[in-house]
């Protein structure tokens, strides 16, 4: 059964702790001692230039990479060290919407939904039809059950992703790159969706991005991932990174290279 | 003042584009002047000769610095770029100062762009030409991971198909219904064509020699016991690993472009158990009556060749077929195809799973996927001939 969903108040605890993070593929280092914490309840976001590896530790988070050492610890729990049953709870806790959406393309809207609740919960047929369309409206999909993701557009797939990464109530939901591909009205609908459905939830979010209006509208605390340290190179609100940090790489990608002045924003 | 010129092209006549042209001068001090006239764009022979001639003027006189005079440079493109990098490297190597104060300004922004950024570090996997053995080392060490990838899928399969018998599976059942008829019905007419034509020719291959010896009644002896033994599960074995192995590889290769499985997997939900132990059930499932379908399209095409072409009565070559026909036989060949479903299966699956996030990559594990059934069959019957031998079946 779905577990019911506690408000728990924003920062009041770690929620994930990475700690000394290393990812190798084969000799190539990606990740080299990657340290952070983040709250519960915040919007997190893991900020860095192409190639800096954003992904990677997105992947180890999500449980697709399995790091060379260091502990990510959900609530406490390495993950990467758990039992097989605690691992698939904790993954069952969080949901993950990917940047095409990933949506299951034999299946229709509703049977993507579906599927997580048919699989992990004991609802009857009535109560997951029920679900499915609540998770649908949430986004604005309602009315779209019967159809598949090849009728949807780039927006209606994401939107359609986040209803099925919700479909658990997760405690933590994962981002990677929501704004990819996206024009700028739907980009700020998804971005004040995302924002919308975490308060009323309180669900602690990671985005993985470098579109910099969706970062500075969404995100209470970043990090920012350099490609040569590949290690983190700077931490704090992007507002406040672009007040205070020192490193121009920061700078830089906070400003579009120097495009943007602090009166823009 | 030297003055070497290298006319190699001469111009031409017709009007059109000027043929490029290269003067090296030496102005003293070490300086040396390339003056560059024509058209340097793509379409031209001369330009490798550009460095060459570098080079044989740097032996013949004392060069610190290059530079350019395009005063009569009539066109360029991008051809034009690539030559002046390889200067760049020419000089570098010989310590000379490469200054492009003389080019087109959008020439020189361009090769400033071109070189302004590090090489980028070396990514994925290279194949450099080296040893035949460094090759062949690489080769059997692929082939290696390969199989012992193949064994730990087989073992995980192994292990999530029994869990499917004991009603344990994590699977959608109207996902194996739909497998099942993609594999069973929408088959039937392939498998009834392929089958039908080779029960045709081996019975016009065998009345031909029987014929000579007037046993043309044997031909329903020799349709029925290799329809049935041989011919029906290989063929249909065949026919599924090129149409529905290929399916199985293109279609968990394109979920993987798409990250559907990865979606799978942060789901916590087994894409073997998701996805493999359906598409292996259906084949399964399906495999031994597609036989069945086999043989009796196989033999029903002999008989079609026998009363059509050898004269035989229609009863006499069913009495014939009659007495030729064993259930050992027939069971023989319905263990084959099971066992023939089952490598079809794990090898479009094996080869979807591995595929690689690209267009080219799905096409490469469908291809595979094809030739590693088609292998897998042949092989596995030749072991199960051998084995019934031993026993005497």
């Amino acid at each position: 059964m779905i577990e019911a969903v506690d408000m728990p108040q924003k920062g009041s605890s770690i929620h994930l702790s990475v700690e000394d993070l290393y990812v190798r593929f084969g000799m190539q280092a990606v990740l080299e001692g990657v340290t952070f914490q983040i709250r519960r309840g915040e919007v997190f976001v893991v900020m860095g230039e192409s190639g800096s590896g954003k992904s990677t530790l997105l992947k180890s988070l999500i449980g697709l990479v399995e790091p060379n050492s260091g502990k990510i610890l959900f609530d406490g729990v390495n993950f990467w060290r758990a039992s097989d049953h605690v691992r698939k709870t904790i993954m069952r806790r969080t949901g993950v919407l990917y940047q095409r959406g990933a949506l299951w393309s034999s299946m229709t809207l509703a049977e993507n939904v579906a599927l997580p609740l048919e699989q992990f919960t004991e609802l009857s047929r009535r109560d997951i039809r029920e679900l499915v369309s609540l998770k649908l409206a949430l986004v604005g999909l309602t009315g779209a059950d019967d159809a598949y993701p090849s009728e949807l557009s780039g927006g209606m797939l994401k939107r359609a992703g986040l209803a099925r990464a919700m479909a658990l109530d997760p405690k933590i939901l994962f981002f990677d790159e929501p704004s990819a591909g996206l024009d700028p009205v739907n980009a700020k609908l998804l971005d004040d969706l995302i924002l919308e459905l975490c308060d009323s939830l309180g669900t602690t979010v990671v985005v993985v991005s470098h579109e910099l209006d969706s970062i500075y509208a969404i995100a209470d605390d970043a990090i920012f991932l350099d490609g040569k340290e590949k290690n983190i190179i700077d931490r704090g609100s992007p507002r406040s990174l672009l007040q205070t940090s020192q490193d121009t790489r920061v700078r830089a990608f906070l400003t579009r290279g120097g495009e943007r002045t602090k009166g823009e924003l | 003042m030297t003055d070497n010129a290298f006319p190699h092209t001469e111009r031409s006549g017709t009007g059109k584009t000027p043929e490029p042209i290269f003067r090296l001068r030496s102005s003293g001090d070490g300086i040396v002047v390339l003056a560059m006239e024509g058209a340097w764009t793509m379409g031209h022979t001369l330009f490798p000769q550009v460095v060459r001639g570098l080079d044989e003027f740097c032996r013949k006189n004392r060069v610190e610095r290059l530079q350019f005079d395009t005063a009569n440079l009539f066109a360029w493109d991008s051809r034009l770029i690539t030559v002046l990098l390889r200067l760049e490297e020419a000089c570098h190597k010989r310590g000379i100062v490469f200054d492009l104060t003389g080019l087109p300004d959008g020439v020189m922004r361009l090769v400033d762009l071109a070189t302004a950024r590090p090489p980028s570090e070396k990514v994925g996997e290279t194949w450099e030409s080296g040893f035949v053995v460094e090759v062949v080392g690489r080769g059997v060490f692929a082939l290696l991971r390969d199989g012992l990838d193949f064994l730990d899928f087989l073992g995980r399969s192994t292990r999530a198909s029994l869990k499917f018998l004991f009603g344990l599976s994590a699977f959608r059942k109207k996902d194996l219904w739909v497998l099942i008829r993609e594999c069973g019905v929408q088959a039937l007419h392939i498998v009834a064509l392929v089958n039908l034509l080779v029960g045709l020719i081996l019975a016009f291959v065998g009345a031909v020699q029987l014929q000579q010896f007037g046993a043309q009644i044997y031909v329903a002896n020799l349709v029925t016991i290799s329809m049935t033994r041989e011919m029906a599960p290989i063929m249909t074995g065949i026919i599924m690993a090129g149409r529905t192995g290929a399916a199985y590889a293109a279609h968990l290769g394109t979920m993987n472009v798409n990250e559907e499985i990865d979606a799978l997997h942060t789901l916590g939900l087994s894409q073997v158990e998701f996805l493999v132990v359906p598409r292996v059930m259906a084949l399964v499932f399906m495999m031994p009556l597609l036989c069945l379908y086999a043989d009796f399209m196989g033999i029903f095409g002999g008989m079609a060749v026998a009363v059509g072409m050898l004269d035989l009565p229609f009863r006499q070559f069913m009495d014939q077929a009659g007495i030729a026909f064993s259930f050992t036989n027939l069971g023989l060949g319905l263990f084959k195809s099971v066992l023939f479903g089952f490598l079809v299966a794990m090898s479009g699956c094996f080869r979807g799973l591995r595929s690689e996030r690209s267009a080219a990559a799905v096409g490469i594990a469908a291809t595979s996927a094809v030739v590693m059934a088609t292998v897998a069959i042949i092989a596995t019957d030749g072991v199960v001939a051998v084995l019934c031998n031993f026993m005497g079946i």
